[in-house]
């Protein structure tokens, strides 16, 4: 039989990456070139200015990319949970930010009430338990088989919920992260380097250290626990998990657990740095790019995703801010992940969609 | 009983093919309008007509629009208060540059800046689907959100930084600015949400509307069939984001009469509106009517309806309260019917039918 067809010739323009990497290098020249021939013009001041002030400052430069890599560490744990919740269960869980806000304040309230730091923390790891378990038999369990977009909206009503509950339990008012009782370190390191003062606040170093150590522990469980290869399984196949005998319900009260745990460890390193309040909310809301450019079901890609929106939206902000007015934080992130996406439909490292008729 | 077809026979496709195909269904839409235009504005007082009706008359459009999007065509849209704000700015900009124009005609002009934001930001959906889409368009939301505060001239270079609705006249009438009185307000927004939702029926019913709920069952499918992606799509950006713009234009024209413009549009503006959308009953122009009616008046209900009931709550617990509510009411709703109110309406529909002799 020689019916193998022929090999068809390779084509390099239908590789996103090869295509998306020819267009920036054009669009790159052009205004190069543009901004070579008009030292004054805009041109000049997008593409010339911003690098040479990198370049005559490199400590500032260090220092935007230090707190870039700062919040994208946290975005990358917020978008974590919800990567978590995703894969397993396939509920695009809105409710994550708010449980990140709810865990936090549930620690303070407690802490507030006279209950010892790390008793607290214990004790809110049972509310979080607490929680995954109602949401499953409440929320989810009942809305098994709806389309995405009802359990979508199902998680909206968890979010006003839980806004509603936080706020009549412990009150709207801001409050302070009991940091020193959990030992979190306080103040700032100064580094010389480059030729400047470089000022890396201790809590930010813990909060890198904790998430790798956190990430590290969670690909371990994945790996090599009974559980973590039953949620692999569920993440594959809801019908083939459950026909070789795992409990769908009990692994999401896990999943939805974990993310709790993972709420708790996000809202003390965020409540450290500013303070506890319903406007972590809109933080919340920057996880989504992240989630985006990262792919909704892979956690490298949460991790890598949320240090590019990081690193990507403080640079833009410090040095091509001021060109239009500023404050442009609140939606760069989410241009930065449309400019991926429109390459990478399913996220840098996203399943790739296959779609049949 | 009362709503039976039996004996009424169809003698062309016309009259098959009709809407309402139903005599007892034309009758009760003839008395909800009745009761709309006579009936609310005797008996209801301002009050009512600025906090209840209006609003819900301006939700209503805006659900409409969002609903030709997601609950048609299929496409997630999380960015609808800034296309509101888009018609609300665009109609304020066009009455202080040409104020001899009526006031009617640019609130709907309007909209088509609207609906041209609306394709830009849709672009992305040619390529991008499902949540990954509905991420997208907060980009939308945040980026615009963002130029209403930053960009001074949207706002005229007001000192307040927010649109100041100016007094203009229809027929002599003045329908915006303060002196514009509740009822004149209340019937042009009645008049302009009839006429819209009337031609939104059309379209859905149509071709257009059939090319839409193909893409949305399966876009790769309806593609091979020969709808045009491209045009179904980002024509159903267009339309969507025109009802969106003007119902945006009504909101600060006709309902706040100006102010906190800014600060209307924001995000949560745009997830209440998804709510009435999937509350109401995703592909369904009544059901937005629902949902918007009900997500509108829940927080007049619980502010004024628990007290009443004698239950004591202040202020700040109310909202809370308020807040838990809704939240477990979506829930609620959610698992009881995930179709919408749209669905329970038709199951009445059907047990009004049979009744008193259910099969």
């Amino acid at each position: 039989m020689s019916d193998v067809a022929a090999r068809p010739a390779p084509n390099f323009l239908a590789n996103g990456w090869i295509k998306a990497g020819l267009i920036l290098a054009a669009i790159v020249a052009t205004a190069i070139l543009g901004a070579r021939l008009d030292t004054s013009g805009t041109l000049y001041k997008i593409f010339i200015d911003p690098f040479e002030q990198m370049a005559s400052a490199p400590d500032l430069l260090v220092q935007t990319v230090w707190e870039g890599l700062v919040s994208g560490v946290l975005y990358a744990l917020i978008a974590l949970g919800f990567v978590l919740i995703f894969k397993a269960s396939g509920v695009f869980n809105f409710a994550q930010g708010i449980m990140v806000v709810f865990s936090a304040l549930t620690l303070v309230g407690l802490h507030e009430k006279g209950v010892p730091a790390w008793l607290a923390v214990i004790l809110t790891l049972g509310v979080m338990f607490v929680l995954a378990v109602a949401i499953e038999r409440v929320v989810l369990r009942p809305l098994v088989n709806q389309p995405d977009i009802i359990l979508f909206m199902a998680t909206f009503g968890i979010t006003y919920f839980l806004i509603g509950l936080g706020e009549s339990v412990f009150g709207g008012n801001p409050k302070q992260m009991i940091a020193d009782q959990l030992w979190l370190p306080k103040g700032a390191v100064d580094l010389k380097i480059l030729g400047g003062l470089v000022s890396l606040q201790k809590i930010d170093i813990a909060a890198a250290i904790i998430a790798s150590v956190m990430i590290a522990v969670l690909a371990l469980f994945f790996q090599y626990t009974r559980i973590g290869r039953a949620l692999r399984a569920v993440a594959d196949s809801h019908k083939a998990a459950l026909s070789v005998g795992i409990s769908l319900n009990q692994i999401w009260v896990i999943v939805w657990f974990t993310a709790g745990i993972v709420a708790l460890i996000t809202g003390i390193m965020w409540g450290a740095r500013s303070d506890v309040s319903f406007a972590l909310e809109i933080v919340a809301l920057k996880a989504l790019p992240v989630l985006i450019l990262g792919g909704f079901t892979s956690i490298p890609g949460a991790i890598i995703g949320g240090l590019i929106i990081g690193i990507g939206e403080k640079l833009g902000e410090f040095y091509w801010g001021p060109l239009i007015g500023g404050g442009i934080e609140s939606w760069l992130a989410y241009f930065i992940a449309l400019g991926f996406l429109l390459f990478r439909p399913q996220g840098l490292f996203g399943d790739k969609i296959i779609e049949r008729i | 009983m009362f709503y039976r077809e039996a004996g009424q026979f169809k003698s062309t496709y016309q009259a098959d093919m009709a809407v309402f195909p139903i005599r007892q269904d034309r009758i009760g839409l003839a008395v909800i309008l009745l009761i709309a235009f006579i009936g609310i504005p005797l008996i209801g007082n301002d009050f009512f007509i600025t906090s209840v009706m209006i609003p819900f008359l301006v939700f209503s459009l805006a659900a409409i629009g969002l609903n030709i999007l997601t609950g048609y065509t299929g496409l997630i849209s999380l960015g609808t208060a800034a296309f509101m704000g888009v018609g609300a700015y665009a109609a304020y900009k066009m009455t202080t540059a040409f104020p001899g124009v009526n006031i009617i005609v640019l609130i709907l002009v309007s909209g088509l800046f609207s609906a041209a934001i609306g394709v830009l930001f849709g672009l992305p959906s040619l390529r991008i689907k499902g949540f990954y889409l509905a991420v997208a368009t907060l980009a939308a939301q945040f980026f615009l959100q963002w130029a209403f505060v930053r960009v001074p001239w949207l706002f005229n270079y007001n000192a307040s930084g927010a649109i100041e609705v100016p007094q203009r006249l229809l027929f002599g009438i003045p329908v915006t600015g303060a002196s514009a009185s509740p009822e004149t307000r209340y019937y042009v927004c009645l008049c302009l949400v009839i006429v819209m939702t009337w031609f939104a029926s059309n379209l859905v019913h149509g071709k257009i509307g059939r090319s839409w709920m193909a893409v949305r069952d399966m876009d790769i499918a309806a593609e091979l069939m020969g709808i045009k992606l491209l045009t179904a799509k980002l024509l159903a950006f267009a339309v969507s984001s025109f009802y969106a713009g003007v119902a945006g234009a009504m909101m600060i024209f006709l309902w706040y009469g100006g102010g906190e413009a800014a600060d209307v549009f924001n995000i949560r503006l745009s997830f209440n509106i998804l709510f009435m959308v999937i509350i109401g009953g995703l592909g369904s122009l009544i059901g937005s009517f629902f949902g918007a009616a009900f997500i509108a008046s829940l927080p007049t209900i619980m502010k004024f309806g628990l007290p009443a009931l004698g239950v004591p709550l202040s202020g700040a617990t109310a909202e809370h309260v308020t807040f838990m509510l809704v939240g477990a009411l979506i829930i609620v709703f959610l698992i009881v019917e995930p179709h919408g109110l749209a669905r329970l309406w038709q199951i009445g529909k059907q047990k009004l039918r049979t009744w008193p002799f259910p099969y």
